[in-house]
């Protein structure tokens, strides 16, 4: 069977995932190639152990993010067994996009996958998981951090293709980030606050701790909707983001279902909150019933001295 | 200039869901509402035809209970609505842009709005499907849209932030959640929509062909049970919980 992998940039480097995606890839069986838009990582994916060919796209419309022009480069260069990218929101553009284009299925944000091709996914944002069987070719996408990465290793040959396709969405002005602070759908730690932090300026408390510990800051949807300081692209949920980092540490969430359904596949899970009966606790691996006002700076002084 | 807003009607984000005989028991959802990032993408449409004028119409494909959803959407100002009776629940994702490209091409419309992902299949593959089956541009993760010039210029979101970018007809919108607030219907809007007529067409009467589903759904599950965690007391634990986040689960 023939895998073709979708390598996902992170500015002008490989992002991690790719290599999971190829650890992903090797416990399937079958001759594995990475295809590199705009040619970004080329040399890094050559190098991670499994990867049989590298096929570096280069071309003008992969300056800036067209779905419709990249799939209709990549699509010719997919294998007609299975194609694989990351489940990022231009990861399933792309994917769904070059599915559409070869004529498959596309099933999306895989958190498991065995040979048989039994894919295991999350709906309904994690309140429920559905188990599937492809029949055929299809494209699929996992998510970050659900498989085990690659390791390095490997000397595949690179081939460079020139190729080009019409852009028809066109950047006119881009937008900086409004913070450099690490984005939760990144994040290998979280550290989220709720309502329960009473204002938004208490979330520096979050901020300092998440320094420490090289964090991203989430927030419930409660805190987002009921603050304009603290913005949706903040918000950890089943209309925000869903995460599954290492460690998640909610502070003065009480767990509204919308809000476990977008984290509750963290590895770990440490709730703060003062009110003991709060539903948060019901996932939380650790529980610490106590106010934020006592508790952080607590946590804070600890991690500061590990 | 026809617009066309695409929705699904999920289970509401605040409903439980229970699984029977290895499925999501539909009959047990205790209230249906369109799916959030959807109604990011009426609101939009809606101003995009109070910019730029043109039909707007509302497109779903869904079981009959999909029906009040458009009726609700035509309280707030959709012109006309499109309702292809089907149950989507075991359907790929080839079959379902399929049956909504069709529809899409039935109205004649050229400019599409929809969510970035449905509340329940979580998955994001339609609208970016759907434009490819169409040929149109596609723009996803947009937060805002409005008319420049001939065509369009939209907000989106990228991993490195945001930027602006333009794109001209026939394009495809997928909406994050955006930058304005949601209208509501009035009594006006409430009372008019009642009259107004659904079209209801099924998959064949469009010429589709669905064939069969590629991906074979093997059963739904409930979330796998976390074991029950440790519960401590006070400010003066937090030592504790870090010393075991080091020593037991070894994540910091």
């Amino acid at each position: 069977m023939d895998i073709t992998i979708i390598a996902e940039s992170n500015g002008n480097e490989l992002h991690p995932v790719t290599s999971q995606l190829v650890g992903a890839a090797s416990t399937l069986g079958g001759t594995v190639t990475v295809l590199c838009p705009g040619g970004i990582g080329e040399k890094e994916a050559s190098e991670i152990s499994g990867v049989a060919k590298v096929v570096s796209l280069k071309g003008d419309c992969f300056s800036s993010f067209d779905s419709g022009a990249w799939s209709h480069v990549m699509t010719p260069h997919c294998g007609d067994g299975i194609v694989m990218g990351s489940s990022s929101p231009s990861g399933r553009e792309l994917a769904a996009q070059i599915a559409s284009k070869m004529g498959v299925p596309v099933v999306q944000d895989l958190t498991g996958i065995d040979n048989g091709l039994m894919m295991t996914r999350s709906i309904y944002s994690g309140k429920a998981v559905e188990t599937s069987n492809a029949s055929g070719s299809c494209v699929i996408t996992l998510r970050q951090n659900a498989f085990e990465a690659a390791s390095l290793g490997g000397s595949a040959e690179v081939v460079t293709v020139d190729s080009s396709s019409e852009v028809s969405v066109a950047v006119k002005e881009a937008i900086a980030k409004a913070g450099e602070r690490l984005d939760v759908s990144e994040a290998d730690i979280i550290i989220s606050g709720g309502r329960g932090m009473g204002d938004p300026a208490n979330f520096s408390h979050l901020n300092e701790v998440a320094d420490i510990i090289g964090a991203a800051v989430g927030a419930s949807r409660a805190a987002v909707d009921s603050w304009d300081e603290i913005p949706h692209s903040m918000q950890v949920g089943q209309t925000g983001k869903t995460v599954n980092p290492s460690l998640y540490i909610a502070v003065g969430i009480s767990g509204a279902i919308q809000h476990l359904a977008g984290m509750r596949s963290s590895k770990y899970i440490v709730a703060i909150n003062k009110d003991p009966d709060a539903p948060i606790f019901g996932v939380a691996d650790y529980g610490i019933v106590a106010t934020w006002e006592e508790a952080l700076p607590s946590l804070r002084d600890e991690l500061a001295n590990l | 200039m026809t617009i066309a807003v695409l929705l699904k009607q999920v289970p509401d984000t605040t409903a439980k869901i229970a699984v029977s005989g290895g499925r999501v028991d539909q009959s047990s959802v205790a209230k249906w509402s369109t799916s959030p990032y959807d109604e990011y993408a009426l609101e939009y449409a809606l101003q995009l035809k109070e910019a730029g004028g043109g039909d707007l119409v509302a497109i779903t494909c869904g079981p009959a209970r999909s029906s009040k959803m458009l009726t609700d959407a035509a309280a707030v100002g959709v012109d006309s609505m499109l309702h292809v009776v089907a149950d989507t629940s075991e359907m790929d994702s080839t079959q379902i842009q399929s049956i909504l490209a069709a529809a899409i091409k039935h109205c004649g419309a050229e400019i599409i709005l929809c969510g970035k992902q449905a509340a329940d299949t979580n998955s994001g593959s339609t609208g970016p499907g759907v434009a490819s089956l169409l040929g149109a541009s596609c723009v996803g993760m947009v937060s805002e849209v409005g008319i420049e010039g001939d065509g369009f210029i939209a907000q989106r979101g990228i991993s490195s932030g945001d930027e602006r970018v333009v794109v001209s007809k026939p394009c495809l919108f997928t909406f994050d959640k955006g930058l304005t607030e949601l209208r509501r219907p009035n009594v006006k809007g409430i009372m008019m929509a009642k009259k107004k007529v659904i079209e209801s067409v099924s998959a064949g009467d469009l010429g589709v062909d669905l064939g069969e589903s590629g991906v074979k759904i093997n059963s739904h599950a409930p979330p796998p049970e976390k074991p029950p965690g440790q519960k401590f007391e006070g400010a003066e634990s937090v030592p504790t919980v870090v010393a075991k986040l080091r020593e037991e689960a070894n994540v910091i």
